[in-house]
């Protein structure tokens, strides 16, 4: 499928009716979702045939995606009852029965460890008095998967109003860096600004371990490095996007 | 709520350590057609809480001739993993609640969807 398929089915998907600010209910652009299933996809070949997890899913645009990309299954779970009955009327409507739905609290599972092949998520980013939100996210997501976690996050100035973007990115990569060393797992930058990449550069050799928390900073051009070629390839693209996103803390 | 699904999902009530299998009691079962893929079956197969996986299909009236026990080469007859596609993705709990097994907790589950949340005081 290509990229521009995958958007447009995406842009079918319903979203909510009334976000709730507490749960921080943003959705998931079509844009962003199809660029990072596409790439998750397309480079990485952990969609299809795979039992992947949608940690709070919403309305389901990631989960949608990924069962259109052929996943085995793909589970969703949120708190949000209402964010659910639109999930379930989404995966109706496009007439997909490789999806299923879990309504929990994200942050207590721990019931499914190392279940899934690979877990996707938009989490909360954690501004709305849920400080490290996202981070709890991270780590339920570690211990669910088998293989990878992508996850989204986003760029912040407001702790940081003085600085160029770039210290912002190599600042949340730090951060991320350190919580990813106190839970024991590798880290590897997807997309990023080809700077950033090379700041991590020791540890792109590192991507054959059991875990990888994969960043995907969408405000920035990028390519992917030359190191990935032992996974699938079936195309690599230079993706433009426009939005900020990726940074907390 | 898919019987892949059901094999994972563990009560979490305060107090209780194996929260697991939840018992289903459905009043609403639905069988969809899902495309069938031997090699995720297969990969899956190994994965599954087995028991927990027939006692379930059986509980539903869907064992499917599912045998109690694995039997080994399953990963080439067809007609198994096509036995076992159809518990792990086609059977669905649209209406019903899981029980668990340590607590006596039930967890609705309705219009397919299982709702594993606790109350303050359970968690």
């Amino acid at each position: 499928m290509k990229l521009k398929e995958l958007e447009g089915c995406l842009q079918q998907v319903d979203v909510f009716e009334e976000p709730k600010v507490l749960l921080e209910q943003y959705p998931t652009s079509p844009h962003i979702a199809a660029r990072m299933l596409y790439t998750i996809h397309n480079t990485f070949d952990d969609i299809e045939q795979k039992l992947v997890a949608d940690l709070g899913c919403g309305c389901g645009v990631l989960s949608i995606g990924a069962a259109v990309l052929n996943a085995g299954l793909c589970v969703g779970f949120d708190i949000d009852e209402g964010a659910l009955d639109i999930f379930k009327r989404n995966s109706e409507e496009f007439d997909l029965t490789n999806i299923d739905v879990v309504q929990c609290d994200v942050c207590s599972l721990s019931s499914f460890a190392k279940k899934f092949d690979t877990v996707i998520m938009n989490p909360p980013f954690g501004t709305k008095h849920n400080k490290g939100m996202d981070m709890q996210f991270l780590k339920t997501a570690l211990s669910m998967a088998r293989s990878s976690v992508y996850s989204l996050h986003k760029t912040s100035t407001r702790e940081a109003p003085f600085c160029s973007l770039k210290t912002i990115l190599v600042f949340f990569l730090q951060h991320i860096q350190k919580k990813a060393n106190d839970w024991k797992v590798k880290m590897e930058v997807i997309a990023g600004m080809r700077t950033i990449s090379e700041y991590f550069k020791g540890l792109s050799d590192k991507l054959l371990v059991t875990h990888g928390i994969f960043l995907l900073s969408p405000e920035l051009r990028y390519d992917l490095p030359a190191s990935y070629k032992f996974h699938k390839k079936k195309s690599v693209s230079h993706v433009e996007v426009t939005k900020i996103w990726c940074f907390l803390c | 709520m898919k019987l892949l699904t059901h094999n994972m999902l563990t009560s979490h009530v305060k107090g209780v350590t194996r929260g697991y299998p939840l018992l289903i009691k459905a009043t609403e079962v639905k069988v969809s057609e899902v495309e069938f893929n031997p090699q995720f079956v297969s990969r899956m197969i190994p994965k599954l809480e087995w028991s927990a996986l027939v006692q379930a299909a059986e509980g539903l009236g869907h064992l499917n001739d599912l045998p109690a026990e694995l039997v080994p080469g399953y990963e080439n007859n067809e007609e198994f993993l096509r036995k076992v596609h159809r518990v792990l993705l086609e059977v669905e709990v649209m209406e019903g609640s899981l029980r668990c097994p340590e607590s006596g907790r039930e967890f609705p589950i309705s219009r397919g969807i299982p709702n594993m949340l606790l109350n303050e005081d359970e968690a």
